[in-house]
């Protein structure tokens, strides 16, 4: 249930990406210099980093890491 | 001279972060450690370096250029899709590479599909494509560090001077640090244009008397109020676009990056980030392409929007040559040099110069992935390593870095720049057209060699195909279109001012979906790779969530 969720919010997520119905407007200008078309883009980019901060929290195949031989060697770069 | 010797300054900091992770190296001769950094990059070299190399000169430069022609259309189009596939691909995708690449040793893409779908080669020839379409991004590159320094130093360096100093710079790094120093320079280079953005919308914004007067007045004029809007696309072209993102982990140099982290953790912070980087880089670069267009007072911008209006008089009789000649002085790909010139006090200019120097130097990880795909899908594969040894192995990844750079900067030196703008702008698409070769080899047990043969062979011929169609028909007026059949009120191939059209999409979307139908059929119809193989990729989960019962 909680990876349909998910899906289903990445499919939404997708979908809001056209928005049209915004197509011709340029008012109101957000902060006074953003058209809302652009302020739109950048309020779903932030909206997509919350997705993905989701994902990452509740979707995260662990199970390829622990089929991982020993990750301790190497030095941090 | 002041903008000059800050790059100068610039480009000697990035040759010293090279040789220094040379010297860092302990393991120097092995192959690991020079293509891959021994796979120990810690978190934020791993999220600074991996956005470095995905943002290449385009990001910064060619945005805003896209931004002075087409508005405010340039960041929904490239940069939020891009912040929602990239992440979304490294998190299904790229985790599971590096997976492989741990337990398996596997270094280049083409090494799994090997193992995977059992072929030496068809392997090759998946390979001998990926080369092809990432070729012109290197030239590409060497091109626009000429073309850079040239502006930036007001013509005093010659293109041909700037251009090999750019190569031998980016060359000796690559050469000595390898991945280390490739992954280094590329996260210096990301705070650089990070820090870029910010101030260049400051100074500039300033200068012009702040952007909220410049956007009124570009709402006021009726020439230029689109701009602020998507009216300059259709809405098909513009969803187009969502399937451009998809080359991004096709690309050699990203897929093979991935490999190079030290944990799979180091995976969350990057998939988390990476669309506020995004944001944080295209927002600044998109915003200034577009008030540009009110920068009537810079002499250069004026040139621009002049033939600009030429080109789109309808009354104007051009010859295909003049109308070229015209497209070229209306691109707006320097309007951010010209803004800062104007704008930015001279040693600020010099110090954002740099940051654009950054941009325009991405070419070094492309680089090297081409010469960690050479000695480890050509050399190694074809016996080189059995024969001669893992040190014969990474000299020869040394020597085919300084082979290519030449090759490239001689190609850059003699060739007109608009062939590689082609060939890079459908590159994308090519590789975008692969992508069924890694969901197909990683989701799907059922996929056949002989399917990703389909889909190699598919991708190669369809962007040859669009480019040889572009050639041959010449690009019409702007606002224009030559078409070809009619299938649901929409032209089924087209050549429009920008490129080409199939049914109103950009050629990505016919190109993608019939890759993977061409996966889907071919592999259906052949027979799988054994059992065993099979087994190495998808019995693991089953197999850990059992033993922890």
């Amino acid at each position: 249930m909680k990876r349909l969720s998910l899906v289903c919010l990445v499919i939404a997520l997708y979908a809001l990406h056209q928005d049209v119905w915004l197509w011709r407007a340029a008012r109101p200008f957000v902060f006074g210099f953003l058209p809302v078309g652009l302020f739109y883009h950048v309020c779903y980019t932030l909206a997509v980093a919350l997705v993905m901060w989701l994902l990452v929290r509740l979707a995260w195949p662990a199970h390829l890491e622990e089929t991982s031989p020993d990750e301790g060697e190497g030095s941090a770069s | 001279l002041i903008p000059s010797l800050f790059v100068f300054a610039y480009l000697a900091v990035v040759l010293y972060i090279g040789i220094f992770a040379f010297r860092r190296s302990t393991h120097r001769n092995e192959a690991e450690d020079f293509f891959l950094a021994g796979r120990s990059l810690g978190v934020f070299v791993f999220l600074l370096s991996l956005f470095g190399t995905n943002m290449t000169a385009f990001a910064i430069l060619g945005s805003s250029g896209h931004a002075f022609a087409n508005g405010i259309v340039t960041y929904g189009l490239m940069a939020s899709s891009s912040a929602l596939v990239v992440p979304l691909s490294l998190f299904l995708i790229g985790t599971r590479m590096w997976a492989l690449g741990k337990r398996h040793g596997f270094m280049t893409p083409v090494q799994m599909f090997r193992d995977r779908w059992e072929c030496g080669h068809i392997g090759t020839v998946i390979f001998a494509v990926q080369a092809a379409l990432l070729v012109p991004y290197i030239i590409i590159g060497v091109m626009g560090g000429g073309a850079t320094l040239r502006a930036i130093s007001g013509g005093r360096i010659p293109y041909w001077l700037g251009g090999a100093l750019v190569a031998l710079v980016v060359m000796s790094y690559v050469f000595f640090g390898g991945m280390r120093g490739t992954a280094w320079v590329n996260a210096f280079q990301t705070i650089l244009f990070l820090c870029f953005g910010a101030v260049a919308l400051g100074v500039i914004g300033a200068g012009m008397g702040g952007f909220a007067k410049a956007v009124e007045e570009l709402s006021a004029s009726p020439a230029t109020a689109s701009l602020l809007t998507r009216e300059r696309v259709s809405p098909l072209y513009f969803f187009s676009y969502t399937f451009i993102p998809l080359s991004s982990i096709n690309f050699p140099h990203i897929i093979i990056f991935c490999l190079t982290a030290r944990r799979m953790q180091h995976f969350r912070k990057t998939v988390v980030l990476y669309p506020v980087c995004m944001l944080a880089i295209w927002l600044p670069a998109v915003s200034l392409g577009v008030v540009a267009n009110r920068a009537v007072e810079v002499p250069a911008i004026q040139a621009k929007l002049e033939a600009r209006r030429t080109l789109s008089t309808p009354s104007a009789a051009l010859t295909p040559e003049q109308r070229s000649e015209l497209r070229a002085k209306a691109a707006g790909d320097d309007v951010l040099v010209r803004l800062l010139e104007h704008y930015a006090p001279l040693w600020l200019a010099g110090l954002l110069g740099a940051g654009i120097m950054a941009a325009v130097m991405a070419s070094d990880s492309q680089i090297l992935a081409l010469s960690t795909m050479f000695t480890e899908d050509v050399f190694a594969f074809y016996e080189g390593k059995a024969r001669f040894g893992e040190a014969a192995q990474v000299h020869t990844g040394r020597a085919f870095v300084v082979a290519l750079t030449v090759i490239a900067y001689f190609i850059a030196l003699r060739s007109p720049q608009s062939i590689f703008d082609l060939a890079v702008q459908y590159a994308f698409s090519g590789y975008a057209a692969l992508m069924p070769l890694l969901v197909g080899a990683l989701f799907w047990r059922r996929s056949t060699k002989w399917g990703a043969l389909a889909c190699a062979l598919w991708a190669a011929a369809a962007v040859i195909a669009v480019a040889v169609f572009q050639a041959a028909v010449p690009a019409p007026a702007p606002g224009a279109e030559v078409g070809w059949g009619t299938l649901f009120g929409q032209h089924v191939v087209s050549r429009t001012p920008g490129g080409t059209a199939v049914l109103g999409f950009l050629p990505v979307v016919p190109m993608t979906l019939v890759s993977a139908l061409l996966m889907v059929v071919v592999s259906l119809l052949t027979r799988g790779p054994s059992e065993a193989a099979v087994g190495r990729y998808f019995t693991r989960r089953a197999a850990v969530e059992a033993s922890h019962q």
